[in-house]
């Protein structure tokens, strides 16, 4: 079974070892600077050397920033519905001089063989926007509510539709804010589960070996034997159409950590495999220390950098799974909003065609993955220097 | 050799038993059976379904009997091709996937190819040409290619089909071209139709087969042996192509059993999106009406694509490189 990863692993360990052999006096002027770190400090200086996984991380930092305040920085509610704008292009923000920031206003049109309505951006009229405006009610930490939002029109009669609204006349901001929050904590929760069950049984299997790393191990080859999609697909098909949102939410969360777990498990045993013979075990069993306090107090610290940069790795996926399970139908559904749910609408050739705005949100969910990948990356490297960077 | 892929084809049956069991248990997890969807349908419609009636077809499917009973029924039918029957489309299962399935793997063997063709190319420019402006291009676009998942390419791919070139893209046949016999026109029309979504299902590996032969060839060029053929006055062409490339290239073939499931996924989603008639839009609708001999035959057969292909990679990658063993 493990002939596939047998040329690989001896590989990027060399790697670095020659790169630092042909350059000798550099790192070792470093070592000295760094003498007295401790580990963490280490990683966290690797770290920040990386330009481009900082820049991922404060992305993604500000992604789920943007979704903890996605109420009050959206305009509008996520189902508040403009009757009689349905279908509007998105409206730029331009600036005046005098009156501050502004968008144009919109001109209805129908047209009189297929009785379509177009909106189109009226050059000659501004509607003025204006900071901290009063709008639709949301609850704040579940404690009290406000109606504060960052901005909106000034006249509140009329809407500003910055992206654009959807077939219900709904504004497409305000559902890509507020469905960010659903895309964004669905891959956390997630990757958490798959955390919980990966360590829980990559730690047992690797720690104990014999009957139970057997059963586990099938069980593992047995979920890696469906290619992700179609399995995810088949268990949300499952889900009874009448579940709350709540419950379909969190059984989401529970299906896409059915394979995330496997990933972590095999590299845990790995990890625990080779630790479980080193001195400082066999010394915490002379003392007299139970499995337990071996595995959480001298095993699970010694690969806690590993689950840390897994989890980060493992991210994407779940946000990408979630947003393409949701896109089938087969995910989260109306009432709740999140970015799968949002591209719903952009799935037939007509609305792509007449509404391309739509596709926006496919924008966010690209944005998102980038930052990620690029701040996993970055923290793998600095977190195991013998990684080469490819 | 050959002991060793028998010894791995042996290995696969005790796994391909827990696989159909999970796919069946998986396909009976919903609620209710194909009949109380199919209740639900005439309920809405305004049609009273008949309670015999539906008892009555409950029976001949045999969807009375237990469920252990079922599913020896059904597994014992695969040695003779029997698949069992699709409620929905009241034909033998076997009738409906066979050419769905074949299309999916043309489709992911199609993709496997380009990915290939264009990613060592462009991976060992990359190395050759470090930290070069059309490396850290390449790089940036490995990374975009990376964040962009298949099935909003391929919403792009229409949008793009319909906007600037207003074609149809869609579908395996230009409209009007389906249903005629086979001619040159025909299947020019046909590739033209399946390059883009391959090209579209592989972008995701490429980008990750272009940066893992980069890293492997970077490695591989500060090694001693390179440093003597360079040594001993080859040129670098030759030193690159008969001496790096070799040892470089086994990261990709061990690569490749990962990709699999990726592949395999994302021409699930991907048909569904392009329309096209492979595997996926017939499976996703016959899990939403609970088809159940017809998707869990979807399901497992995928699964044995997936199985099959890390197969074939573990021995490609043992025919290549001598320094495995064959345990």
């Amino acid at each position: 079974m493990s002939v596939a990863n047998e040329p690989s692993s001896p590989g990027p360990g060399a790697g670095a070892a020659l790169a630092g052999g042909l350059a000798p006096t550099a790192p070792r002027r470093r070592d000295l600077r760094t003498y007295g770190l401790t580990r963490r400090q280490l990683v966290w200086r690797r770290f920040l050397r990386g330009r481009a996984a900082v820049a991922g991380g404060i992305v993604v930092a500000g992604f789920y920033l943007t979704a903890l305040g996605a109420n009050f920085l959206a305009p509008y509610g996520a189902d508040q519905r403009f009757i009689e704008y349905l279908y509007v292009p998105p409206q730029g923000v331009h600036l005046d001089q005098q009156a501050g920031p502004y968008v144009h206003g919109l001109r209805k049109q129908v047209d009189s063989e297929t009785l379509l309505t177009t909106f189109t951006l009226d050059r000659a009229r501004k509607i003025p926007l204006r900071f901290f405006v009063r709008g639709e009610a949301y609850p704040v930490l579940g404690a009290f509510t406000s109606d504060l939002h960052l901005f909106g029109a000034a006249e509140p009669r009329m809407g500003v539709f910055l992206l654009g609204t959807d077939r219900q006349g709904r504004d497409m901001l305000s559902r890509v804010l507020i469905g960010s929050q659903m895309s964004l904590t669905i891959g956390l929760v997630g990757v958490v589960l798959s955390l919980i069950l990966g360590s829980v049984l990559g730690v047992v299997s690797g720690y104990y070996g014999g009957r139970i790393d057997e059963i586990v191990q099938r069980l593992i080859e047995v979920i890696r034997s469906f290619p992700a999609i179609p399995l995810w697909m088949a268990l949300t098909a499952a889900l009874p159409q009448h579940w709350p949102p709540e419950r379909v939410y969190f059984a989401i969360t529970v299906i896409l950590s059915v394979i995330g777990w496997t990933w972590l498990a095999r590299q845990l045993r790995g990890k625990v495999l080779a630790l479980r013979e080193e001195e400082f075990v066999t010394a915490a069993r002379v003392m007299g220390a139970s499995d337990a306090r071996i595995i959480f107090r001298h095993l699970l610290p010694q690969v806690f950098g590993h689950i840390v940069v897994i989890a980060t790795l493992a991210m994407p996926g779940m946000i990408l799974a979630e947003t393409a399970l949701s896109f089938l139908n087969l995910g989260l559904r109306p009432p709740l909003t999140s970015w799968g749910v949002l591209l719903q609408e952009a799935q037939n050739l007509e609305s792509l065609r007449n509404y391309p705005w739509l596709l926006l949100p496919a924008a966010f969910i690209s944005a998102v993955v980038l930052a990620f990948n690029f701040f996993g990356d970055g923290l793998r490297d600095a977190a195991d220097p013998h990684y080469a960077r490819a | 050799m050959i002991a060793f892929v028998v010894r791995r084809l042996l290995a696969m049956i005790p796994t391909l038993v827990f696989v159909s069991i999970a796919c069946f248990i998986i396909i009976q997890l919903p609620p209710g059976d194909f009949m109380t969807s199919l209740q639900a349908l005439a309920a809405s419609s305004g049609s009273g379904a008949d309670k015999a009636a539906m008892d009555n077809l409950r029976h001949q499917y045999g969807l009375d009997q237990p469920k252990a009973v079922r599913y020896i029924k059904w597994i014992a039918g695969f040695p003779r091709g029997d698949f069992g029957y699709s409620f929905e489309w009241k034909r033998p299962v076997r009738e409906l996937i066979a050419a769905r399935l074949g299309l999916t793997v043309l489709l992911s063997v199609l993709s496997l190819a380009l990915m290939w063709l264009v990613a060592v190319p462009v991976g060992i420019y990359s190395a050759a040409h470090q930290y070069s402006g059309t490396d850290n291009f390449i790089t940036a676009l490995a990374f975009l290619g990376l964040s962009v998942p298949d099935f909003l390419l391929g919403l792009i791919y229409l949008f793009i089909g319909i906007f600037v070139f207003g074609a149809s893209v869609t579908g395996l046949f230009s409209p009007g071209l389906a249903d005629v016999p086979w001619s040159a026109a025909k299947v020019l029309d046909l590739s033209s139709h399946l390059f883009w979504p391959a090209l579209i299902l592989g972008l995701g590996g490429m980008t990750q087969l272009i940066r893992i032969l980069r890293g492997s060839m970077l490695e591989v060029i500060g090694q001693p042996f390179v440093r003597t053929a360079r040594a001993k006055g080859l040129g670098e062409r030759v030193v690159i192509r008969r001496h790096a490339v070799k040892v470089a290239i086994n990261p990709l073939v061990s690569v490749m059993g990962m990709q699999l499931p990726q592949l395999i996924s994302g021409a699930t989603i991907l048909g569904i999106v392009l329309s096209l008639p492979t595997t996926g839009p017939m499976f996703i609708r016959a899990l939403t009406s609970q088809d159940m001999y017809l998707a869990g035959t979807f399901l497992l057969f995928l699964a044995l694509m997936l199985m099959v292909g890390n197969l074939l990679a573990d021995v490609a990658l043992a025919w290549i490189d001598p320094r495995i063993r064959y345990q």
